[in-house]
């Protein structure tokens, strides 16, 4: 199994992550999508890791998983925020910060 | 033996992220990240990445996922409309999205990096096992390490502000806030 089908892969699930935040409007998915885009980070660091016989990139993809995390729970503390003030839940609507 | 595991788990994950922006259902789609999550820990281990692979499963299909289920239950699904702000958005996405893959095989594959074309070189007993890695994060990376710790504690305070502002915003009054119906 050569490692190119790795990082082959981990492109493919990039670009479904970036399709789904360019398609979907709902905030939700859009984190769904972004943890998608995150995850395939992660792949591609760990093959790396694995090509280079080198455990760096396992501690690069642990500290992903931290930014990761953060990122859903500031996201998530967001959109419920959002819905306690009966916001409407979809990005094309929420754009009064838009430049 | 390697190959049936990569195709098992490419297959597991390619499906669940292709389900997370297809399914309508907010919770359907919550669920099949969960299983594109393990399939990605089995690929994880495949690459012999054994405390990443068991951090995914418990910090992320456990942890995480609990909280988008959570969330979705309390948000609700979310209706989206049919009509489209920028025209034709439902056929270009997808096109930028394969233009965009594209781009990245052609960088992978002409890269002309000799490790990729290997399954990589052979790896002692160890190989991403817990010990290494703590001795790395506690060593070499323990900038890393603690920066990571201060941005969870940020982060975690920062939820509780914006989940708990309501209360006060109510009582103190200072704060405007729109919706300021309970």
């Amino acid at each position: 199994m050569d490692l190119s089908w790795y990082l082959v892969l981990s492109g493919l699930l990039f670009a479904t992550g970036v399709t789904g935040v360019l398609l979907r409007r709902s905030p939700l998915v859009i984190l769904l999508c972004l943890e998608l885009m995150l995850n395939a980070g992660n792949l591609a660091l760990l093959a790396f890791a694995r090509a280079n016989g080198d455990q760096d990139g396992h501690v690069f993809a642990i500290v992903v998983m931290v930014v990761a995390a953060c990122e859903v729970v500031v996201g998530l503390g967001l959109i419920v925020a959002a819905y306690r003030r009966k916001l409407p839940l979809n990005v094309d609507e929420l754009r009064r910060l838009r430049g | 033996m390697k190959e049936v595991a990569f195709f098992a788990g490419a297959i597991g994950a390619l499906g669940g992220a292709i389900a997370v922006i297809g399914l309508r259902n907010l919770f359907y789609s919550v669920l099949a990240l969960i299983v594109h999550l393990v399939s990605l820990a089995g690929l994880f281990l495949v690459l012999q990445a054994e405390f990443v692979a068991a951090a995914q499963v418990v910090v992320y299909a456990g942890a995480v996922m609990v909280l988008y289920v959570f969330v979705a239950a309390y948000v609700g699904g979310v209706d989206e409309p049919l009509w489209e702000p920028i025209p034709a958005q439902r056929f270009v996405a997808p096109l930028l999205g394969i233009a965009l893959f594209t781009e990245i095989g052609i960088a992978v594959v002409g890269s002309g990096l000799e490790s990729i074309e290997s399954e990589g070189p052979t790896v002692e007993l160890g190989f991403g096992s817990p010990a290494e890695i703590g001795r790395l994060l506690l060593e070499r990376f323990l900038i890393a390490f603690e920066a990571a710790s201060l941005l969870l504690l940020v982060a975690a305070v920062g939820a509780v502000v914006l989940a708990a502002r309501k209360r006060d915003a109510g009582a103190g009054g200072g704060e405007a806030s729109p919706g300021g119906a309970r």
